[in-house]
């Protein structure tokens, strides 16, 4: 419980230094990108005291804890590498499951437990995918960050040979470049060339492995301006809504689909999160 | 609960859809098949979900966004960029009273404002252009995006003649007219911005006294 308190305090003196550094920057005239240096020397030092560890010690517990109408822990969950197996599996998936027909992510695969083993309603199981930054956690974001923490320091492999996933992954990618809405904003206007930014937000160009990698393995992150950790459902979520599109559905075929695109080209490098983001 | 239902048997006949796929070879088809790109959009359909004010309508793709989507990542033929521009310069629509310069101070507040036209904005409120969000303008303010060019000395550099102020009212009004493809919104084609508010962005851009040209 102890070193629990002190890592809270150390995130909470860390959240506290980023503020300052926020204030300072736009107080002082540094150039762009000296403030993007300094934020990524300030996101080194947050790492001893990433706050996502409290989602993890949380969701570690809600992995254990019988649930549900059923009263069933994810002991029998099979996220890919057998029941109740959490060590590496968020750096194997999506992955086609043949007991569900169908390629999941792990944010999918945890709700069809908590609906076919736990007894849970979908809608029970998918009221509440993301908190709201303040009293109303998300359950589904704890487990999350406790799964994709035990893929920590493991190799990206999602099994592009097969044919389902490789399917969803062309789909994927097709996603990407959709041009639409009042704005013709496609993930690719954004996220589609190298040195790029919005405002003083650096842009991963995920057309490229190497940005591909860097982004998908730092996903799911404490969010610092938010107080929650993120998954990458939201992230996605939340690029839709700022490309003007409709609400992309928790769990659909399309999410799916572009998270098993930049999955795929995440692959080879060693997953790194959750992180922290600002 | 009925919403559940419909959305399963949507997934369900997605699945089967899949399935069919992969009995009939069609998986292995590469990503620049016109098929994947409607099983993708088909796709796209059943997973999102209206809410405020953006429709499913917003998934409905024009002739330029499917052309653009289509040829992403590759060379534009010439014929594509001719067509897509022609097509675009057509719909620009200069104001009836020919006044094509409103107040720079207002139109600093709409390349600020990044508001309008995503589900969690107000509706009643105006719309912002957001347009340091990628490109820089007024020197004074640093935190600006780098995705187009720098607009800084816009007027300065290019003359504040009628002709320099008649490109920038329809380049802001249908960018697609003039670089096919480009990534800047169709501010007056989509009615994103009010022919007043082109006419204050076009002042920050070309009124001599406007910070942009300092």
């Amino acid at each position: 419980m102890l070193p629990m308190k002190r890592r809270a305090l150390a995130a909470t003196a860390a959240i506290a230094a980023f503020a300052a550094l926020g204030a300072a920057g736009i107080a002082g005239v540094a150039l762009a990108q000296s403030t993007s240096d300094e934020i990524q020397k300030y996101r080194d030092a947050l790492q001893d005291g990433n706050p996502a560890e409290l989602w993890e010690a949380r969701g570690e517990e809600l992995w254990k804890t019988p649930r549900g109408p059923k009263k069933v822990s994810f002991a029998s969950c099979d996220l890919g590498l057998g029941p109740g197996v959490v060590k590496g599996a968020y750096a194997q998936l999506p992955k086609y499951f043949d007991d569900a027909k169908r390629v999941m992510d792990l944010e999918t695969r945890l709700v069809w437990c908590m609906v076919e083993q736990q007894g849970m309603t979908h809608a029970d199981a998918t009221k509440n995918a993301f908190g709201n930054g303040s009293q109303r956690k998300s359950d589904i974001e704890a487990l999350v960050a406790y799964v994709t923490s035990q893929s920590r320091g493991i190799r990206m492999n999602v099994a592009l040979d097969e044919p389902h996933v490789r399917d969803m992954y062309a789909l994927g990618e097709k996603m990407f470049f959709f041009r639409g809405g009042s704005h013709d904003f496609a993930c690719a206007t954004c996220h589609g060339e190298d040195g790029k930014r919005i405002r003083l937000q650096d842009l991963p160009n995920l057309t490229k492995t190497e940005g591909a990698q860097k982004a998908y393995t730092t996903w799911p992150a404490y969010r610092v301006s938010q107080g929650e950790l993120r998954t990458f459902q939201w992230r996605l979520n939340d690029c839709f809504r700022q490309q003007r599109f409709p609400e992309l559905v928790f769990g659909s075929d399309a999410s799916i689909a572009l998270t098993a695109y930049l999955a795929g080209r995440a692959n080879g490098a060693p997953y790194d999160g959750p992180a922290i983001k600002r | 609960m009925h919403d559940t239902i419909i959305r399963r048997s949507l997934l369900a006949g997605a699945a089967a859809m899949a399935a069919a796929a992969v009995l009939y070879g069609c998986a292995t088809t590469r990503a620049d098949d016109p098929q994947v790109a409607t099983r993708a959009t088909a796709m796209m359909k059943a997973s999102f979900k209206e809410r405020g004010q953006a429709k499913l309508d917003r998934l409905n793709q024009d002739e330029t966004q499917r052309l653009c989507s289509e040829y992403a990542g590759r060379t534009l033929p010439p014929s594509v960029v001719d067509s897509i521009q022609k097509e675009n310069l057509a719909t620009v629509k200069y104001p009836a009273d020919g006044k094509l310069v409103g107040d720079w101070k207002s139109g600093e507040r709409i390349a600020q404002s990044g508001q309008g036209f995503q589900y969690s904005d107000d509706p009643s409120r105006p719309a912002g252009a957001n347009c340091y969000a990628c490109h820089q303008l007024a020197p004074q303010e640093l935190s600006y995006g780098t995705i187009g060019p720098s607009l800084y000395h816009f007027g300065k550099l290019r003359g504040y003649t009628d002709e320099t102020r008649r490109y920038a009212w329809a380049k802001i009004y249908n960018a697609e007219a003039f670089n096919a493809c480009s990534n800047m919104p169709r501010f007056g084609h989509h009615g994103i911005l009010t022919e007043q508010q082109i006419r204050d962005v076009v002042a920050l851009l070309t009124d001599p006294a406007s910070p942009v040209n300092q």
